[in-house]
């Protein structure tokens, strides 16, 4: 059981008489990609901000690598890179001198900011860019500059708001690669309200709804736990009630003549189906899985009162 | 980690066109102003000479000139320190400093000293023109150096008053107009003490000029030394307080 690098306890933060976040509680190990999900509104940045020390906790404490937050604000904040929602940049420095003073505030001893800079400016990609004016790079450059200020002190921890906001496809490809290959190396806290980007680059997944913490779970869990669906083509066009009686089948749904909606249980496989398909020549020619999507789980545990609790 | 704030504070400041009209058009605006006074002493010298106890150089050229400079610098420095914090505020940067493992205190000395530097260079450059009465004449150095530490504290005042009003808001117009309101407030203060009868000494002890004025004429009192100093560090403890208390809102 390795050491805990964040760990919040009871948490609570209220804006006036508005409770933004309830009583959260959580914990990030080392080596973590976690995915901090839930709408607009939710508590996310609330959360981000309390961790960082850039508002206080009405409640509850927060701990970095065992340092508190409020006590101990620079031992803490030394192990912490923090991407705001808005990427704290100064449009009219360079680059490089943006990074050098970044490094300049976290401590970086002046010898060696130079090869901090270069390795930083080469994992984010931003070789080419380093006498550039930040005010007149493209959003997604911008947005690497930001990651790139996030982590040029090498912190264990990383705390990134909606990184990829605003980007193109391609861009936000790029950073959720930039974001993986720094989950090799230290922990990651990744808010978000994209729900394939958690399915791609985190190991585990928080949603969070009006400031309390509705559900934790790793992904891998999440792709497993639940009833899986396919989508069947046959010629033969079998009687639905045939198909159900198969192994393993939850339900069935016909679409239209010859093409099914199979959702089978969590532990079964469709082994069952094509055994029967080739014994009786249904003549199956499609069987496609239909990932159960973060983003059912998420309307699901989000949508309605009901289906909120844990 | 201050000097750090004060130097990137520092050459921000020269990377926006404002910091560069502002000196340009304070030296020659000053410069012509130092031209009138030392044509002034031409034209006065004969009559002096058969004065006792005159006034000299120092006094005639110098001391007004700075009487002036003080006033343009009060309409001046809100517009050097009105985007130390408010611009920050409003491009949401001021959370790479509250970020870093830096205090808030040590963000706000590093935004004045960084503040200070810029001062230190347009009262060099003002100072530029009485030493060039070295050229031709002995001013009394004494006087000019109680001088340039008087530029320098009363706008270390300037500085801190401003900075305060930045961390007040996001808005650098806000912030301008009200660091010029107060600094024109404590300028003339001490204008009602004429008719006043009580607190008339508080009134004349508040005022920015009463302590500006005594320092311009060479008198080196430790208690304006001292007014300067607390009007400082009260600024800046207020700004720290202020930017503390927006992270508990």
């Amino acid at each position: 059981m390795t050491e805990a690098l964040i760990q919040v306890k009871n948490l609570s933060r209220y804006y006036q008489d508005h409770c933004a976040v309830n009583q959260l509680s959580f914990t990030l190990n080392a080596g973590e990609v976690l995915g901090f999900l839930g709408p607009n509104g939710a508590g996310k940045s609330t959360t981000m901000q309390v961790i960082s020390g850039n508002l206080a906790p009405s409640e509850g404490e927060v701990r970095i690598a065992g340092h508190d937050i409020i006590e101990s604000p620079r031992a803490a904040k030394r192990q912490l890179g923090y991407l705001p929602e808005h990427p704290p940049l100064y449009r009219d420095a360079s680059v490089d001198e943006y990074l050098r003073y970044c490094a300049a505030l976290h401590r970086i001893p002046r010898q060696a900011i130079g090869v901090a800079l270069q390795k930083v400016k080469a994992k984010c990609g931003l070789e080419a860019t380093g006498n550039r004016l930040i005010g007149n790079l493209s959003k997604g450059y911008q947005q690497r500059v930001g990651i790139a200020q996030a982590i040029i002190h090498d912190p264990p921890v990383v705390i990134l708001d909606e990184p990829t906001v605003g980007l193109d496809p391609i861009q936000i490809r790029e950073i959720r690669d930039l974001i993986r290959s720094q989950g090799s190396e230290r922990s990651v806290i990744l808010s978000t309200h994209i729900l394939s980007e958690v399915q791609a680059t985190c190991d585990r997944v928080q949603i969070i709804r009006n400031g309390e913490l509705i559900y934790n779970a790793s992904t891998a869990a999440l792709n497993q736990g639940h009833d899986i669906s396919y989508r069947v083509a046959l010629r033969g066009n079998p009687e639905t009630a045939q198909l159900a009686a198969l192994a393993g089948v939850d339900h069935v749904e016909r679409l239209e003549d010859g093409l099914f909606h199979m959702v089978f249980h969590a532990d079964a496989n469709p082994d069952a189906l094509v055994t029967a398909a080739v014994e009786q020549h249904w003549g199956l020619y499609e069987l496609i899985p239909q990932q159960q999507s973060l983003e059912d789980l998420f309307i699901e545990l989000t949508g309605d009162e009901e289906h909120a609790a844990p | 980690m201050i000097w750090v704030i004060a130097k990137r504070e520092f050459s921000a400041m020269f990377l926006a066109p404002l910091a560069w009209v502002i000196l340009a058009v304070i030296q020659i605006i000053l410069g012509y102003m130092f031209l009138t006074n030392l044509d002034n002493f031409f034209l006065l010298q004969p009559q002096l000479l058969q004065l006792q106890n005159t006034p000299g150089v120092t006094d005639i050229v110098v001391t007004p000139l700075m009487q002036v400079a003080a006033i343009i610098l009060l309409m001046v420095m809100p517009l050097l320190t009105m985007r130390s914090i408010a611009e920050e505020k409003r491009n949401r940067s001021l959370t790479l400093l509250i970020s870093a493992p830096v205090s808030m205190t040590e963000i706000v000395l590093g935004k004045f000293l960084g503040l200070m530097l810029f001062v230190l260079v347009l009262v060099g450059m003002l100072m530029l023109m009485p030493l060039s009465l070295y050229l031709g004449t002995t001013p009394d150095s004494g006087k000019l150096l109680s001088i340039f530490i008087g530029m320098l504290l009363l706008l270390g005042a300037f500085s801190a008053i401003g900075l305060y009003l930045s961390s007040l808001t996001e808005n650098q117009t806000i912030a301008a107009i009200g660091s010029f309101g107060i600094l024109l407030m404590l300028w003339i203060i001490d204008w009602l003490s004429a008719s006043v009868t009580t607190g008339k000494s508080l009134l004349a002890y508040l005022s920015l000029i009463q302590h500006h004025e005594s320092l311009l004429l060479g008198v080196f009192d430790s208690s304006d030394i001292a007014y300067y100093l607390l009007l400082i560090t009260g600024f800046l403890g207020l700004t720290i307080r202020q930017l503390d208390r927006e992270r508990l809102l």
